[in-house]
């Protein structure tokens, strides 16, 4: 019913390897383009700034960690400690007078230098224990940035992000933040598209499925495990920097704390293991639900005139997240992506359901 | 440094490390005979404190009918998250597994905060304040009824792992097929390990809570209980109460010695660090047994 995929045939393998290789698709995503473009025009400066921009910076997070986890089924509990890295140094070296576009790229590397001690982890244990000894780095990381006070500038302090300063021009206005968060997730996200069809790619998932198996037909675990690593930690840094310059302007310990590891992660099985448009509804939906629904519950509880204490209120975000992580995993554990791939599937032959194969 | 002084760090060490015992047990008790790392056992631990403030102030029970109360309401608690929550991921990848954990770790944590409130409430079980001395060494009177309770509850795991219900969690935890092969049921025998473990964290929740006080800081006890469980092997009892004693020593005595270096709260980051090198260096433990998957 949304389109029909009769009559379409690739006649060339460049035609048939395309990005989105069905014309309904290419519509789609030109139209989506559009519409994010547009955003900033269509909704309030509130809105852009307070949701769209934190949320796109979450989206480009979470398809980081989604590599690491979802395509090379390595456990990461210590992502927000990567970005940490990413952003603490990207800070340090643009107030040192790098430009912006290094200092950024700086911050990426430095979190690959260090998100690789992670991956020594996981080249001696996996499963349980490296999900636990990830953990245990991220308290490690967490302990060093605010201790260490030429990094964090002290026990509690908070360190002021200059506005920063793309090709020259100085970007402090909400609606080129908003761009610049865009730009870096629609660069994440063409990546992740493009790893999924390339050797890279499919190295890293016969690495997930079986490393035995892999190393047999010739796939060399240790390198691919390292690679990713080492390429989701570059975008988790770049990403925790984004996040600073964008929409936090201030950097401070707390901010990539064990708790954004755990939402990170909820967001990466919310959405779906693997799943690139799963990350852009798992980042939303973690990021906005907790949010709306409490104040839908406080809404109704006006409304029926039932008085919710201030301090049960204040924490029903939290009981409304932890039970979203858990009615995920128990109603359909491969996320919303798969939710959407499911009614994608069978609005697609909506009438003739039995054709579905 | 003065020597007495480290020795007074030590025994205080050994002392608190066989509290974190209290929550070692509760995971190993559950890893055991399911494989579920129960990363919510921080959680229970404080549900556990709140459940027995509710009995003793919110309906004015005493201490000593407050506290078996609240733990017959935890074993329940602990038998429905196992019966509506993880039953039904047996057999998934243990990612989901230790999601679902992490979920009922941030569920667990915020309905109790909504309901029984943030501030730190006290928790008076009748142990005095007194300094007491052993010769020259100050010690914690609260610690000393901490690890004699924990000794005990050993002890009577001990027991009840001779008898025939015990015997039956034991063929489940060396071998489940097995185990369902000849007739046992296993769902009875996870559950009834979830309801044991939410009796150990009610225990700790009420000693813990009897030293720092009711609040959220209770469910951080967590990272110290898996260090602590990892370290003696993650199905071995005996071996978390050793590893505990081991750990309280290992992180009273070098937070004693970093603490004034490197400007305080060197003791999270001294468990972190005992984690990572037991996984690095012995992964299955003390005691653990050897199958875990190495590369």
């Amino acid at each position: 019913m949304l389109f029909r995929q009769a009559g379409i045939r690739h006649t060339d393998y460049a035609a048939d390897r395309a990005l989105f290789p069905i014309p309904a698709d290419r519509i789609a995503i030109a139209a989506l383009l559009a519409l994010m473009l547009l955003a900033p025009l269509l909704f309030s400066s509130l809105a852009v700034s307070s949701y769209l921009t934190p949320w796109l910076v979450w989206v480009s997070a979470t398809l980081g960690l989604n590599l690491i986890i979802g395509w090379a089924g390595q456990f990461h509990f210590g992502y927000a400690a990567v970005m940490g890295i990413g952003a603490y140094t990207t800070v340090h070296a643009f107030k040192a007078g790098v430009p912006w576009e290094i200092s950024i790229v700086l911050g990426g590397l430095m979190a690959t230098a260090i998100g690789v001690v992670f991956a020594f982890a996981a080249l001696r244990v996996k499963g349980l224990y490296l999900a636990l000894s990830t953990l245990a780095l991220q308290f490690v990381v967490d302990w060093v940035i605010s201790h260490v006070s030429a990094i964090s500038g002290g026990v509690g302090a908070t360190l002021q992000a200059p506005a920063l300063r793309l090709l020259g021009q100085r970007i402090d206005s909400e609606v080129a933040l908003y761009y610049v968060a865009l730009a870096w997730a629609l660069l994440v996200t063409l990546f992740m598209l493009n790893l999924r069809r390339s050797a890279l790619g499919r190295a890293m998932v016969a690495v997930r499925e079986k490393d035995y198996a892999a190393a047999v037909i010739g796939v060399q675990a240790f390198r691919y495990k390292l690679l990713a690593f080492a390429t989701s930690s570059f975008i988790g840094g770049v990403s925790g920097a984004v996040l600073i310059f964008c929409f936090y302007h201030a950097v401070t310990p707390e901010q990539f704390a064990v708790n954004v590891s755990i939402e990170l992660l909820a967001m990466v099985i919310v959405g779906g293991l693997a799943s690139i448009i799963g990350s852009w509804f798992g980042a939303a939906f973690i990021l906005l639900a907790p949010g709306q629904i409490h104040s839908l519950i406080a809404w109704i509880a006006a409304a029926l005139g039932a008085d919710i204490g201030l301090e049960t209120l204040a924490h029903l975000p939290h009981v409304v997240y932890g039970a979203l992580i858990i009615g995920f995993l128990l109603v359909e554990p491969m996320g919303l992506g798969k939710l959407y791939a499911n009614l994608r599937n069978y609005l697609l032959v909506w009438p003739f359901g039995y054709a579905r194969k | 440094m003065d020597l007495m002084y480290l020795l007074e760090l030590a025994i205080n060490g050994a002392l608190s490390g066989l509290m974190y015992a209290l929550v070692a047990m509760g995971i190993v008790l559950i890893y055991k005979s399911s494989s579920v790392p129960n990363l919510a056992q921080g959680a229970l631990t404080m549900v556990g404190a709140y459940v027995v403030l509710a009995f003793a102030d919110g309906a004015g029970a005493p201490m000593w009918l407050a506290i078996p109360l609240a733990m017959l309401t935890m074993m329940g608690l602990g038998m429905g998250i196992e019966r509506v929550a993880l039953r039904r991921l047996a057999g998934r990848p243990i990612v989901m597994i230790l999601m679902m954990t992490l979920g009922l770790d941030i569920f667990l944590r915020a309905i109790t905060l909504a309901v029984g409130g943030g501030t730190a409430r006290p928790l008076n079980i009748g142990v005095s304040d007194a300094p007491l001395f052993v010769g020259p060494l100050l010690i914690n009177r609260a610690y000393v009824v901490g690890a004699v309770v924990a000794l005990a509850l050993f002890g009577v795991f001990l027991l009840f792992f001779r008898t025939r219900r015990g015997v039956v969690l034991r063929a489940i935890a060396d071998d489940y097929m097995a185990s369902w092969a000849v007739g046992i049921s296993v769902e009875r025998g996870v559950a009834l390990s979830w309801a044991l473990s939410s009796l150990v964290a009610t225990t700790a929740g009420v000693l813990w809570g009897s030293i720092q006080g009711v609040d959220q800081s209770l469910s951080l006890l967590l990272l110290k209980g898996i260090t602590v469980a990892v370290l003696g092997g993650l199905d071995s009892l005996g071996g978390a109460v050793l590893a505990a004693i081991g750990l309280g020593v290992i992180e009273a005595v070098a937070a004693g010695i970093l603490d004034p270096l490197l400007g305080g709260g060197t003791r999270d980051l001294v468990v972190a660090v005992m984690l990572i090198l037991t996984i690095m260096i012995r992964p299955h433990g003390l005691f653990g047994r050897h199958d875990i998957e190495r590369l």
